[in-house]
């Protein structure tokens, strides 16, 4: 039997970015918050034995428990679809502050394009550029109405940057601090690529070139440079994340509060409204159920999906019909990209995660497709996050991956190699899509979320096609042996890809075309929003969090104004 | 190197945060596969009085067997990695790094018993593209493995594993890679794939986990292990060569 709590104002399913930024703008504005989070409470002083490629990088500390919950996985509807038993293509996090602590920290804003992708694709190309099973659409927002959202998470997040990206949308101002280095690493792309005749720039970062105190008073440290930020926390609070920012800036009002070990289970649904979640304490398994004026999703995109699934709320997609918005456009990334081996030894175990250099040159529609046979793009990056030595054993083409010329030519290659890779954009497909699994179930006796997906013809020109510019890229870097990356063919769970998982509950403009509106507030419920990169009507060039960042303040702005007038905002 | 390194503790590190006080070898000595000072006894890990970083010494003395109950499977299981692995002019083997006694006591905890990963049934084989479906946990793949792996030495070649010729052992290991073996629950190849990884884990994880012993793996690949801080060298145009630093540093 649940017990049943005092009511609060709003609640968010998930305390990472999206969860923090509703609580610190919220209880700002007088509500009272309180952040449901299944893991534990953890910050800066839990870091301080991080540079530990074993424990964090290889055996995932941060990240999601699996035999609590997972989610299983199929290419196709005629596969039968099993467990992701162990982690692999993409790391589920848990605990305070979410992926956003072993974030690499790139915060990119997504492209004018991305968020108009159908009507500008359908005016420069004919409505038949793509067939029809993808399912691309304008999201609903613009760029420029956005725009202030991007500049208020980047002046949070301290983002060290260059305005020096031609194809970047416009800028309201500067990055809050200057460039991270620009390392010897760094410069050989950038001299490479300005030979080509691209535009290189620094990448957006949430390592911060310099110390720095956000506008909430929170301060964020300057980056060292150790090596060791994706996968891991960071020891100096030089990469910002939720724990440093956003969760202090709400605990700081009074009204802010996040109670631990809470797995929420079900939104409660009545008529036209929520009224609040049911959630386990993972401690002692007791059922409790948390009223609420306000409910807000803000776990990661797969339970956000799950939840509103679980609790039959929204309909469900149909791949056959198109009907139903739920669980529909997921779309991931594919990642185009070359290796190259050189004769000198580089400083390749210095780094940062967001230490890099990019060219948008070949993202979006930066460039002309009427004679390709796909849209959309990726931007190319070199980035110096830091190798270690576990995972990379870089190998030239023909050598074995064990025995004695393993050692030596991983051992020697270690130092000397370099890599360019492109986050390509993936478009949603009528095949692509989450479900609920019929078979298998979590810890808590919930089913698992179902994953239904494959790379499609799209992906693979794409792929393709930008596969051969970074091998031409690492060729004028001077690489003495350069290693495109293999065409793709069926979409691998093992091994690690990326953690861009985005779609199955989108924003759109009409409730035909999407499970939110644009203000995040769920078509079919006004006291409910769902928030994160499960927002996305498709997944752009870039990593997701800049854009998810800026859709979580202009959201909380919305839920600020709904808490005092109520009905929809749109 | 190592007393110049032990001037720079955390604590004065965090004190003085964004200062260059790393000790290093100068840019240019690269050299990192000639006249490389090995210990050419191959020696078990275990046994010597080896430093840790900042000259604490390990507690390497400790090693034992924690899932292995004889020694028969440990020593297959060490030549297997060894083979892997081997021991050459650039320095040590898996053996004197002391993978095996990693793996062993990597088998007996979570690792070994999936205990972080989804083992709730039903159990079907599945593509390749879903990963590891196997009912059965790390501990009882390496077990079964290293069995046959005995068994195949005996079928081919009339000895047990550690007693063939380096040659024999490879055709062997080949023979799993290739997925030609047949196993209980699990395929041969990915029974290889998990002796891979693991080798490679125990070679260049941490000495805190029992490999990597003197952190000589990290010294043969060049990689610093735990520095504080590169920000006063990132923009160095040359190769920087540091003496490595493990997480025992921390402990103070």
């Amino acid at each position: 039997m649940a017990t049943t709590l005092e009511k609060v104002d709003v609640i968010t399913v998930g305390v990472g970015w999206a969860g923090g930024i509703i609580g610190a703008e919220c209880a700002k504005a007088g509500l009272k918050v309180l952040g449901l989070e299944r893991g534990k409470e953890r910050s800066t002083k839990d870091y301080s034995l991080v540079h530990d490629e074993f424990r964090y990088a290889i055996r995932y500390d941060l990240m999601q428990d699996l035999s609590k919950e997972t989610i299983t996985f199929r290419n196709s509807r005629k596969m039968r679809a099993l467990p992701m038993r162990q982690m692999g293509s993409f790391l589920l996090a848990e605990g305070l502050g979410g992926s956003g602590t072993h974030w690499n920290g790139h915060t990119w804003r997504f492209l004018p394009y991305d968020f108009e992708i159908k009507s500008m694709t359908d005016k420069k190309y004919g409505k038949d550029k793509l067939s029809s099973d993808y399912l691309i659409q304008d999201w609903g927002v613009t760029y420029d109405e956005l725009e202030p959202y991007f500049d208020k998470f980047e002046k949070t997040a301290g983002i060290s940057g260059e305005n020096k990206n031609p194809f970047a949308g416009k800028r309201s101002s500067e990055f809050p601090t200057p460039p991270m280095k620009r390392t010897p690493i760094l410069k050989k792309f950038e001299k490479a690529a300005s030979k080509l005749g691209y535009s290189p720039f620094m990448l957006p970062s949430a390592n911060l070139s310099e110390s720095y105190e956000n506008p909430d008073g929170e301060s964020i440290m300057a980056c060292q440079y150790c090596g060791f930020c994706e996968r891991f926390g960071c020891e100096y609070g030089a990469k910002t994340s939720p724990e440093i920012t956003v969760i202090p800036t709400a605990r700081k009002t009074g009204n802010y509060d996040v109670r631990f070990y809470a797995n929420v289970v079900e939104v409660l649904k009545k008529g036209n409204k929520v009224t609040g979640v049911r959630y386990i304490d993972t401690q002692t398994g007791e059922e409790f159920i948390q009223p609420a004026e306000v409910v807000v999703l803000t776990s990661y995109m797969m339970n956000n999906a799950k939840l509103l699934m679980v609790s039959g709320i929204g309909e469900m997609y149909d791949p056959d019909t198109g009907k139903g918005m739920l669980g529909k456009n997921y779309a991931y990334q594919v990642l185009p990209g070359a290796t190259g081996f050189f004769d000198e030894q580089m400083n390749v175990f210095m780094g940062a995660g967001s230490l890099g250099m990019s060219i948008d040159d070949f993202n979006g529609d930066n460039f002309d497709h009427g004679d390709l046979d796909f849209i959309h793009g990726a931007s190319l990056s070199i980035t110096q996050t830091g190798v270690r030595p576990i995972a990379t054993n870089p190998l030239p083409p023909d050598t074995p991956v064990w025995g004695e010329d393993f050692k030596k030519s991983s051992i020697y290659n270690y130092t000397r190699t370099l890599n360019i890779g492109g986050q390509g954009a993936s478009l949603p497909h009528k095949e692509n899509f989450l479900s609920l699994d019929p078979n298998y179930k979590d810890a808590y006796g919930v089913p698992l979320l179902q994953l239904t997906y494959n790379f499609t013809e799209q992906d693979k020109n794409l792929h393709k096609y930008l596969t051969e510019k970074t091998a031409v890229i690492m060729k004028e870097m001077g690489a003495k042996t350069v290693m495109a990356g293999n065409p793709i063919t069926n979409y691998d769970i093992v091994p690690y890809q990326t953690t861009h998982n985005t779609g199955g509950t989108i924003m759109g403009a009409s409730p035909d075309n999407s499970v939110v509106n644009t203000q995040l507030q769920h078509w079919d419920a006004e006291n409910l929003f769902v928030l994160g990169a499960g927002n996305f009507p498709h997944n752009g060039g870039y990593n997701p969090t800049g854009t998810v960042g800026a859709l979580a303040y202009r959201a909380a702005e919305g839920i600020v104004k709904y808490s005092k007038a109520g009905g929809s905002l749109v | 190197m190592a007393v110049e390194k032990k001037g720079l503790s955390r604590r004065d590190f965090l004190k003085t945060t964004g200062i260059a006080t790393g000790a290093f070898v100068g840019g240019g000595l690269i050299g990192g596969l000639v006249g490389y000072n090995v210990n050419k006894e191959g020696q078990v890990a275990g046994t010597g009085d080896h430093k840790g970083a900042g000259g604490e010494p390990t507690a390497v003395s400790n090693r034992g067997l924690m899932y292995f109950t004889n020694m028969a499977e440990f020593n297959v299981l060490s030549q297997a990695v060894e083979r892997i692995f081997p021991e050459d002019d650039l320095g040590p083997g898996a053996i004197a790094l002391g993978a095996p006694y990693f793996i062993d006591n990597q088998l007996a905890g979570n690792y070994g018993s999936n205990v972080k990963e989804y083992m709730q049934g039903p159990f079907f084989a599945g593509e390749a593209t879903q990963g590891y479906q196997s009912k059965l946990t790390r501990a009882e793949i390496f077990r079964q493995g290293i069995a046959i792996m005995d068994e195949q030495a005996n079928k081919r070649f009339k000895q047990g594993f550690v007693d063939l010729e380096g040659a024999q052992m490879d055709e062997i290991i080949t023979a799993f890679q290739k997925n030609e073996i047949d196993m209980k629950g699990v395929s041969s190849e990915f029974f290889f794939k998990l002796l891979r990884q693991a080798t490679l884990e125990g070679v260049y994880a941490d000495p805190i986990y029992n490999g990597n012993v003197n952190m000589d793996a990290w010294r043969m690949k060049e990689f610093p292990g735990n520095q504080m801080t590169y920000i006063a060298e990132i923009e160095n145009e040359k190769f920087v060569k540091y003496e490595p630093v493990s997480l025992t540093s921390m402990e103070h």
